[in-house]
């Protein structure tokens, strides 16, 4: 299996801080994957211009093929204008329009406060409906007064974050099962 | 329709076209050289025309994996190795080109089939061709209606005077040499979104609509415009051709059809897409309500004659290469299609 956590935004520290948290929580795991962590402050992405995303050249085409291979992809996006980043939205902007078919996606979100917590539930996951993704239901929205230090620090979220991941991976797996047993109905 | 070259009384002309992709055999993983591609293409027409196939075309795609850049130039050979099939293109990318030398082009090729030749004038789904000719995709619209209201001005008169902002002026410009019956049948190509066929109704052209896969249904939005956008422009729609177009893929069973068919497009789905053709829509595709021509000769049938229903198209064109098909399989679908599918077509088709 094969995880690719992505940060979905280029500035601020609370998005990223919970990735590294997620990124640990997953290798420290019994059950071995491979994990891929796109922290795209990391990365110098173009805009989308119409093209396949293959066909781009350097970072934009390592990130999207990198997420285009994954069976599993964590989001993690902070709140910006009631909306998410542009970044995040460039990210599936990029992307062919049925990206997500066969992938599973779950989400993390930081926020300042608790104000915008449907944020993901309205604007996020309608596109992830539209590019084809099984999507996990229930998100993680971590708020401001649960990091300090950059590390967080209330132990409820570390919690339903490890929820998360087993959410995330368990149906992975169901949906793997589902695909490989009709694969194997067809004669073709 | 005669001025497009349609005799509805023949029934619904059948024909084959190909981008003129150049991708490797996923059986084989090997990739024939260019050279043999293209003289297959070549090959494949004259095949065509002895199977009483009613067109071949042949599109450009100026980047990775084509090979039939010059497709004007392998259509001037496919009429010399050939007496009466139609010769088409599928499509000119006419954004990265002067619409005086595609005009130039096909009134020759026109010459040289004896009357043969028609244009189908497209913006390109791909965008390689806008890189590597510098043509900028900022303006990729306007350049596109500019130019083929030019192209359809050409075909409408002997002597052009024409200005416009992506070209020099034209004045009393003679554009020659000139087809054989004077003009040529031009068509628009047209994407799945109904925004292109509004367009090519308004300029009162022929729309060739690709029909890649999904419900069939949900391509009737785009004839139902086209024909509105007609009529407002003072067009008969009865008298304005429909041409659609598919992949394709036929076998003797439904099982043969599908097993000879998904390596190929799933193999050119992820060169030229990035994505492949997921195994489940695959597997629904040979239902008749399924846009995908693939199936048994009876399940093409019945997917053409429902779409005739739903669109009432005088001309169908397949896509049977996509995806590096070795030219066994290319044969097999040919000598199908002319044995049982074009016979029953034409019969239940005449008027």
């Amino acid at each position: 299996m094969k995880i690719v956590i992505l940060s979905g935004s280029i500035v601020g520290s609370k998005t990223k801080t919970a990735m590294e948290h997620l990124e640990e929580m997953i290798n420290k795991r019994d059950e071995q994957y491979e994990v891929v962590t796109l922290d795209l402050a990391d990365y110098d992405l173009q805009f989308s211009d119409g093209r396949n995303y293959h066909e781009y050249e350097g970072d934009t085409k390592y990130v999207t093929e990198t997420i285009m291979e994954a069976d599993a992809l964590i989001i993690g996006t902070p709140i910006f204008q009631a909306s998410i980043p542009a970044t995040l939205k460039n990210i599936f902007d990029l992307l062919p329009v049925h990206a997500f078919r066969d992938k599973v996606i779950s989400t993390f979100v930081t926020a300042g406060s608790e104000k915008h917590y449907l944020v993901a539930e309205q604007q996020l996951k309608p596109i992830l409906a539209y590019m084809k993704a099984h999507i996990v239901p229930t998100y993680v929205y971590i708020e401001e007064k649960d990091f300090l230090e950059k590390k967080i620090v209330n132990d409820d979220i570390l919690f339903r974050m490890e929820r998360l991941v087993d959410d995330t991976v368990r149906t992975t797996k169901a949906f793997e099962f589902i695909r490989k047993e009709e694969e194997a109905m067809y004669d073709f | 329709m005669e001025k497009y070259r349609i005799n509805q009384k023949d029934g619904m002309e059948f024909g084959l076209y190909s981008l003129g992709d150049h991708i490797s055999n996923p059986l084989t993983g090997k990739r024939i050289p260019a050279q043999q591609r293209i003289n297959e293409i070549v090959e494949l027409a004259k095949l065509a025309e002895q199977a009483g196939i009613d067109v071949f075309g042949l599109g450009e795609s100026h980047q990775t994996y084509f090979a039939t850049q010059a497709h004007t130039v392998v259509l001037g050979a496919i009429a010399q190795a050939t007496e009466k099939i139609k010769i088409t293109s599928s499509a000119t990318v006419l954004s990265v080109s002067d619409p005086v030398r595609v005009y130039e082009d096909f009134a020759t090729i026109d010459l040289l089939s004896n009357g043969r030749a028609e244009i189908v004038a497209g913006r390109g789904s791909r965008v390689g061709a806008y890189h590597l000719l510098g043509v900028d995709l900022q303006d990729y619209e306007a350049i596109f209606e500019e130019k083929l209201a030019l192209l359809k001005q050409i075909n409408e008169e002997d002597r052009v005077t024409w200005e416009g902002e992506y070209r020099p002026p034209l004045n009393n410009a003679e554009i020659i040499p000139r087809p054989k019956e004077g003009s040529l049948p031009i068509w628009r190509a047209v994407g799945g979104p109904p925004a292109s066929a509004i367009k090519a109704g308004y300029m009162g052209m022929p729309m060739m609509l690709t029909t890649l896969g999904g419900p069939a249904m949900n391509f009737k939005v785009s004839v139902e415009a086209y024909h509105e956008a007609l009529q407002r422009s003072g067009y008969d729609p009865t008298t304005m051709p429909i041409g659609t177009t598919s992949l394709f893929y036929v076998g003797e069973t439904t099982k043969e059809a599908l097993q000879g068919m998904y390596p190929h497009i799933d193999n050119g789905f992820k060169a030229i897409r990035g994505a492949g053709y997921p195994r489940q829509q695959f597997a629904q595709a040979p239902d008749y309500r399924d846009a995908l021509m693939v199936g048994s000769t009876d399940e093409i049938i019945e997917k053409l004659l429902y779409q005739y229903e739903l669109f009432g198209m005088q001309r169908f064109l397949a896509q049977i290469d996509f995806g590096g098909v070795p030219f066994d399989k290319l044969m097999k679908n040919v000598e199908l299609i002319g044995d049982k599918i074009i016979p029953a077509l034409k019969k239940h088709t005449k008027q």
